[in-house]
């Protein structure tokens, strides 16, 4: 963690929705409902170019759907973001990631039936090969092959996966499925990495090597991480940055000292409702509203 | 009992038009359902325009058989098409209940009064295969060598379909270990990673619902060529489901698994009707317990059962690993 005061983000006031000075991300007035149910209700949220955000609320805050929404994986109701400078805003998933914002999902996705070393090539993009026709003429795109191979092999090392190089992914083991999928994602060269729970499911003695390469993305490689963890040390350990949602909106942002002092974060995570991350009222007209519906149709029928 | 008929029919059933136009369906099959993971139960419809390309073209409008072969191919791209449009962004199990319907929905129309011009309603179409044997090259006669004696056109049916069948085979695997056919098999693992690296995953569903539907069109060429006609109830749910069967029985996502599992079917359904026939024919099978007649469905049953075990000790296929199917429990 730096130290305080110093960095990019030390003059900007921990305040939901406050303004960065080199924002790659920006999300204006996003929502997300489900029935009657809002998911997600971002008013502004700005992230710093080069540093390790992340993102943390209890369950149920919306900071999956939240990641949903900005890389196209799932439709939002309303709302403008942009990444880069550009309008990514209902833009498909797959162009999201060609732009360079690649996510990783909560539930790992090992390609279980490829190998490890052809899931890693899958990650890189503009390939030749790719092409319906391009793919009969090998001399096409051999070459590319041979480097996005050689680069594979490289991160693999790093991310100590070298030696199941030929596994199938399917045989790793829910830590070591985690490393691929940080890596695969690297294939892709992002500017951002958006990691969905990188440490649920891994055994402390993974964890520990994990922080390190997610801190190496920020420190080597001057990516741009975006993270959302419920392990409040991880967080304190390696954010420059602390988001926090609840019931889809964010109810505070700041370094990671500000945050552990934040009244209305304590609140939420402690509070009077903290198993319960919809209130019950909440809840029981969402199931009143969803009942309703299914007595209406089963009557029209 | 005649061991020797037995045997010489079974081998010859591995090479017959029934192995080709199965293998060809079954090569399609895997292209969606073994590398893409897209469930296409309407694989028999595909076959269907493939008969009916070549034959109403010919036939009905008096053009080319090449024009005929170009209608296959076309009509089975269009076929895709329309399949996929709707159904390709939606999960896999739509597809296999759109494309089921479709492909019946496709041959109630072929046999249909209304379309009775064109397709020859339910008797079907017949005067359509001159063309493909007059430029038969091999001389007339007949020929052939052990228990492959077959006439001058028989031989030039089986040249083709296997060329065919060679050419589709030679295509998969030329694609499937080229960056292209990486992206189809993560696709089958899982799309959403697939697109979480930047694939376009619709785009990639329907060129392999395309690919894989035209050569199981290819498959419905040689049926009609080889029988010399077409008609509607030859392309029912059947087709669909014995090129699964052929698949599987092969290995999925194997390029050699959909034409061997074919061979394989074809030579087990004419093994088994040929002993349960001699048997009952020579009274080894009292013909009170079962008749001739029966041995058409009998033989399916006992097919079916081979099948059984066969997905329970070796759930693989013939060249499956049987480490992936570990990996599909985990």
């Amino acid at each position: 963690m730096p130290a305080e005061g110093s960095g990019p983000l030390a003059d900007v006031a921990p305040e939901p929705g406050v303004a960065k000075p080199d924002p790659i991300l920006v999300v204006d007035g996003v929502t997300r409902r489900f029935g009657g149910l809002s998911a997600v209700d971002v008013d502004h949220l700005e992230v710093q170019r080069g540093l390790i955000t992340a993102l943390i609320g209890p369950n149920g805050a919306g900071k999956t759907t939240f990641f949903n929404v900005v890389t196209g994986f799932d439709g939002a109701n309303s709302g403008r973001w942009t990444f880069d400078g550009r309008s990514v805003g209902g833009m498909a998933a797959h162009k999201v990631a060609r732009l360079g914002m690649v996510r990783t999902f909560q539930l790992t996705k090992a390609l279980a039936k490829l190998s490890v070393i052809e899931n890693m090539k899958l990650g890189a993009v503009g390939q030749r090969g790719e092409g319906f026709l391009s793919a009969l003429v090998p001399t096409l795109w051999r070459v590319q092959e041979r480097e996005i191979e050689a680069r594979a092999d490289s991160l693999l090392e790093r991310f100590s996966l070298g030696h199941m190089r030929g596994e199938y992914a399917g045989s790793l083991s829910g830590g070591q499925r985690k490393l691929l999928e940080m890596a695969r994602a690297l294939m892709a060269e992002p500017a951002l990495v958006m990691l969905d729970e990188p440490m649920a499911g891994v055994n402390p003695a993974l964890t520990q090597s994990l922080l390190e390469h997610v801190k190496a993305l920020r420190d080597e490689e001057h990516r741009t991480v975006v993270f959302v963890e419920h392990d409040m040390d991880v967080v304190y350990d390696i954010s420059d940055w602390v988001v926090v949602m609840a019931n889809g909106r964010i109810i505070a942002e700041g370094t990671p000292t500000a945050i552990g002092a934040n009244k209305d974060v304590i609140d939420a995570y402690l509070g009077t409702h903290h198993d319960a991350p919809l209130s019950e009222a909440e809840e029981e007209r969402v199931l009143a509203e969803i009942e309703a519906v299914i007595a209406k149709e089963s009557a029209s029928d | 009992m005649d061991w020797g008929g037995i045997f010489e029919n079974t081998l010859r059933a591995a090479i017959a038009k029934d192995a080709i136009v199965f293998a060809l369906a079954a090569i399609g099959l895997n292209v969606h359902f073994g590398y893409t993971g897209l469930l296409n139960f309407g694989q028999a419809g595909f076959v269907a325009l493939g008969a009916y390309g070549t034959a109403i073209t010919v036939d009905y409008y008096g053009q080319s058989l090449w024009l005929g072969v170009l209608a296959t191919i076309a009509s089975a791209v269009v076929f895709a098409l329309l399949l996929g449009v709707p159904t390709l962004r939606l999960r896999t199990d739509y597809l296999a209940i759109v494309t089921i319907a479709a492909s019946e929905g496709l041959r109630l129309l072929l046999r249909s009064v209304t379309l009775g011009d064109f397709t020859g309603g339910s008797t079907g179409l017949s005067g359509f295969a001159g063309d493909f044997y007059s430029i038969n090259p091999l001389p007339g006669g007949r020929y052939g060598f052990g228990p492959f004696r077959y006439s001058s056109d028989t031989w030039w049916m089986l040249t083709v379909g296997w060329t065919l069948v060679l050419l589709a085979t030679l295509l998969v695997w030329a694609l499937m270990r080229s960056p292209w056919g990486r992206v189809l098999k993560s696709i089958r693992e899982d799309e959403n990673a697939a697109r979480s690296l930047g694939k376009n995953v619709y785009y990639y569903k329907m060129q392999s619902l395309v690919l894989g539907g035209v050569i199981g069109a290819l498959g419905g060429f040689v049926n009609a060529v080889a029988t010399r006609s077409v008609q509607p109830d030859n392309y029912g749910t059947a087709i669909t489901f014995f090129a699964y069967t052929a698949l599987i029985l092969g290995g999925t996502a194997r390029i050699w698994g959909p034409v061997v599992g074919a061979m394989l079917f074809w030579v087990v359904i004419s093994f088994t009707e040929g002993v349960l026939r001699e048997a009952i024919g020579n009274e080894v099978i009292p013909s009170s317990f079962m008749s001739t007649t029966q041995v058409g469905q009998v033989r399916f049953m006992l097919v079916g059962l081979g099948l059984a075990l066969l997905m329970i000790f070796r759930p693989q296929g013939i060249f499956g690993d049987r480490r992936e199917l570990a990996l599909d429990a985990r």
